[in-house]
């Protein structure tokens, strides 16, 4: 075991746990702000500095010969955290490949979102340590997501799950003075736990099913190991779950699987539990680039994948994901196409896009899912930062309807917001198309999904729409004649070098972030061997499904792929750029439509009434007023004083008599009987 | 000769306390019962080697509260309530005395059922240097906590007994 | 005469004291009758103590002689405010202490 454990992984969550607990420290017993250059070395040190360490440790795992190539990873145990019986639950630290590439995305696009970040936060004067707080928090979800991600557990993964929901809660109400945006944190928090209760079932009911099996454990090397030992139980569902399909019983990874999911929905915002997201635009946007694109949000993935050999023996549950990824991506994209608001854009965008991961995760193609989760990083933050920059420019103007000619005012902006879009729209050689290409055929091939066909074919309308409504966001913000008053006009401005620089690093990993990735076909067109080189060097661990299709074929779907994203692009091109009349005419000629989908088709509106209000009106009717005021107070608390009180009034009292002398009589008969009592016997 | 003696100081303690529990006509008498008591519990102790113990007895109990109560009396300038008053309460007495002559009797019978006899005990048993030796080495600090309650007590009597509490 | 005999005076005296507190009803004479009991039980300890042959149970009738003089001066002094301020040592008097 000896060359698999590696205490350098230690660091790289530590180090951004440490900035935060420094800088949060400060703000709690500090008098002032620390300074400025204190503030920006520690809280872009940390993440810099882990991103450092992952890169070296990376490297060593992948190059390391002493490790066994059909299993690398390293290993980090720093103390058992819980030891119960046969059960060990330890602070341990894992790096293997699926992590790894996770460790990397993070760590990386951090740094960059933090160095942005010191650029975008300038501008806010609203408080004066709100600068310090921001990092403080910032670097506390950074320590988080890499307990989630580097945990060699579900209980450690657990913990960073939950402590990135909270500083996720706490980013989002970031400015907290502005109601709506504390309730907008509220909203997060209130459904990521519906989402996190589903997943502590999960959590619970394999960890019982593999007690059950003699195997008390919640490792994932040793559950990936022993899961066969689950494979055939089944668990019997209760009578009235009889519309259920496969009625009387379900697998119980089926059912541990689902419930794992139904966590992975409210983090990762898929249907139903997607409505937190759009409303989570409120924070800064830094953190809609970090937590709500880049890294928070694919946690759901990344967990799917991790627990990818459960997922592979419950088929189930595979359908479930794939189609409610699927249904997602579509769902999202219809609404992306009325928003006008920049940042909801791309929050439904990264809804959509969300949902191709869960889509790939369903049919078995876990690598492509990975893929697809570090293209997206990419470019997603590089479009949200690029958003960013533009509502700096605009003096936090988000209105696409006020934007346009932006282009010569923000060349650099404009340049990598270009990258960013022509990447999420699927045009080759970027790096969206890869990933979105290599799901889509998974799709395709998935011949052990119920509607296999019907998957690839949303996935493929859903690429239609992406790419339409990513072009008209960049024809409204970027072309055409401005639309704001004088007095933002004559303001507009390019943003510093602390914004821009991570914009180009983030363009050009939008642009060759694909060939990571490469599809093996490609890389036979040029005489490369295993070019998938993510693919294989994830393999190990997720066991994607393999597809024997020839390369004919493949380039097929590719071009077809290809051309839908390029009609979108097109038809964007003559409603936004051409005829700008169009648009308008199509919305007045589908009003109600049109207006159904602006308003999110009131999904908001649907839950508020078939259950916030309702859970509103049982509470404070029945629970709060009837049993809580009546029962508990009333008749526990209150009732058991007036008792007192009255039997007292009653009766008791009149034991008191006054006279000392019946109180010495009592007292002698109770020595009386004391001595009695005692010698009774002898 | 012993207990001969035993016989008379039982009498005289068991006598005069009925004395003081039973002079209805003043206080003064039952004070002076109480001495007689008193004197004859020392001589009692006398009889238990305890020569110390009685001395202090007579000295303490006899010479000094006795005397405050006799003082008190006096201070007060009480009077008794004579018979017939509702001092006397001729079935509580009645009842009382039965139950506690009940009682005595049965502890007479548990208690004869244990004769043991007098253990030879040392010469220097119960002499004021043994009890002296005792009380200030391995009962020093009993001694200390009594001559705090003791302070206490004197305080708490001279607060109390204040004509006015300003 | 043998070591319970002693017991059985000393049980004696504490009936009689018991019955006084109980019956009479003048707090001097309630005092005395305290004392009585407080004495008796002295004499159960010396008698103990002799039985035995150590001297500890004297020296815990030393302790009780304190507490009983400091509890007889505490308590006259009540009795002696009492008296001031109710002009009655009869303990039927101060019935106040009830609801």
């Amino acid at each position: 075991m000896t060359e698999h454990e590696n205490t350098a992984l230690r660091w790289i969550p530590l180090l951004p746990l440490i900035a935060a607990a420094l800088s949060g420290a400060w703000l709690v017993f500090g008098r002032r702000a620390l300074p400025r250059v204190a503030v920006i070395a520690l809280a872009c040190g940390a993440p810099i500095a882990s991103f450092a360490i992952a890169v070296v440790q990376v490297f060593k795992l992948a190059l390391e010969t002493a490790l066994p190539p059909d299993a690398p990873y390293y290993s980090d145990n720093l103390y058992t955290w819980i030891s119960a019986g046969d059960f060990h639950a330890e602070l341990a630290f894992l790096l293997d490949p699926l992590s790894a590439v996770m460790v990397l995305v993070v760590t990386g696009v951090g740094s960059l979102i933090h160095i942005y970040s010191v650029g975008y936060m300038d501008d806010d004067h609203r408080e004066d340590r709100g600068f310090q707080r921001f990092f403080a928090y910032l670097n506390l979800f950074t320590f988080s997501m890499l307990m989630l991600i580097l945990g060699d557990n579900l209980l450690v993964m657990f913990v960073g799950w939950e402590g990135v929901g909270v500083c996720s809660y706490l980013l989002i109400g970031f400015w907290y003075l502005d109601d709506a945006n504390a309730a907008a944190g509220q909203k997060a928090f209130v459904v990521n736990r519906i989402g996190d209760f589903g997943f502590l079932l999960g959590i619970f009911l394999l960890f019982w099913s593999f007690a059950q099996a003699g195997l008390p454990t919640v490792e994932f090397r040793e559950m990936s190991a022993n899961v066969g030992l689950l494979a055939e139980r089944t668990v019997a569902l209760p009578g009235w779950l009889s519309f259920l399909p496969g009625f009387p019983t379900w697998g119980l990874l089926t059912l541990a699987c689902l419930c794992l999911f139904v966590g992975a929905c409210g983090k990762s915002a898929q249907i139903p539990l997607y409505v937190w997201l759009p409303d989570a635009m409120a924070g800064p946007t830094p953190v809609s680039a970090l937590i709500h694109a880049a890294t928070m949000v694919t946690a759901g993935v990344y967990m799917v994948c991790r627990m990818s050999f459960a997922y592979s023996l419950a088929p189930g549950a595979q359908a479930t994901v794939a189609w409610t990824g699927a249904l997602t991506a579509f769902f999202a994209a219809t609404i992306g196409l009325a928003q006008t608001d920049i940042k909801k854009v791309l929050a439904y965008s990264t809804v959509s896009q969300l949902g191709y991961m869960f889509l790939a995760a369903g049919v078995a193609a876990y690598s492509a899912a990975i893929f697809h989760v570090m293209t997206h990083a990419f470019f997603k933050a590089l479009l949200f930062l690029g958003a960013g920059s533009v509502i700096l420019g605009m003096h936090h103007q988000q209105d696409i309807t006020k934007m346009g000619g932006l282009r010569r005012r923000m060349p650099v902006t404009w340049a990598t917001f270009l990258v960013g879009v022509i990447a999420i729209a699927g045009v080759p050689p970027f790096s969206g198309f890869f990933s979105k290409d290599e799901i889509l055929l998974a799709a395709n091939q998935a011949h052990a999904i119920p509607g296999h066909q019907a998957l690839w074919a949303i996935g493929m309308a859903t690429a239609f729409l992406t790419a339409f409504y990513m072009f008209r966001l960049y024809f409204l913000v970027w072309s055409g004649e401005s639309r704001a008053d004088h007095h933002t006009q004559a303001s507009i401005h390019e943003s510093g070098k602390w914004v821009l620089v991570p914009l180009c690093v983030l363009a050009l990993f939008s642009v060759i972030g694909g060939f990571f990735g490469l599809p093996d076909a490609y890389g036979d067109l040029f005489g490369v061997q295993r070019s998938n080189s993510l693919h294989h060097f994830l393999q190990p661990v997720v066991h994607s499904a393999e597809h024997e299709i020839s390369h004919a074929t493949e380039f097929r779907l590719a071009a077809l792929t290809t051309c839908v994203g390029l009609a979108g692009i097109a038809l964007a091109t003559v409603m936004y750029f051409w005829r700008r009349d169009l648009a308008a005419k199509l919305a007045a000629a589908i009003r109600p439509l049109y207006a159904l989908v602006r308003d999110k088709y009131r999904i908001d509106e649907l839950y508020d009434a078939a259950i916030v209000r309702p859970l509103r009106a049982l509470s404070s009717s029945l629970l709060s007023r009837g049993v809580d005021q009546g029962l508990i107070d009333g008749l526990a608390v209150n009732g058991t004083a007036k008792l007192v009180r009255a039997s007292a009034d009653g009766a008791l009292k009149y034991l008191q008599s006054g006279f000392a002398q019946s109180y010495l009589v009592a007292m002698l008969l109770g020595g009386v009987l004391l001595v009695a009592w005692l010698v009774r016997g002898s | 000769m012993r207990t001969a003696l035993f016989w008379i100081f039982s009498v005289m303690a068991v006598g005069s306390a009925l004395g003081v529990v039973g002079s209805l006509r003043s206080p003064i008498n039952s004070a002076l019962s109480l001495v007689l008591s008193m004197l004859a519990l020392a001589g009692l102790y006398v009889l238990l080697e305890a020569q110390f113990v009685g001395l202090i007895q007579v000295m303490v109990y006899a010479g000094a509260i006795v005397v405050l109560f006799l003082f008190v009396i006096m201070l007060l300038n009480l009077r008794g309530s004579g018979a017939g008053s509702a001092e006397s309460r001729p079935i509580g007495k009645a009842a009382g005395a039965v139950v506690a002559v009940g009682a005595v009797l049965w502890l007479v019978r548990r208690l004869a059922a244990s004769r043991a006899p007098w253990p030879e005990v040392d010469p220097t048993y119960g002499t004021t240097r043994a009890i002296g030796e005792a009380l200030y080495t391995d009962y020093v600090l009993s001694v200390q906590v009594a001559g705090v309650l003791l302070l206490a007590g004197i305080i708490a009597a001279v607060v109390l007994a204040k004509k006015k509490i300003d | 005469m043998l070591p319970f005999h002693f017991q059985v005076v000393a049980a004696l005296i504490f009936a009689i004291g018991a019955l006084g507190v109980m019956l009479r009803r003048n707090m001097i004479v309630m005092f005395m009758s305290i004392e009585l009991m407080l004495n008796a039980a002295n004499l159960s300890l010396v008698a103990f103590s002799r039985e035995i042959g150590n001297d500890q149970g004297q020296i815990l009738a030393f302790i009780v002689m304190v507490v009983a003089a400091v509890e007889v001066a505490v308590g006259l002094a009540i009795i002696i405010s009492l008296v001031r301020n109710r002009d009655t040592v009869n303990i039927e008097d101060t019935s106040q202490m009830k609801w």
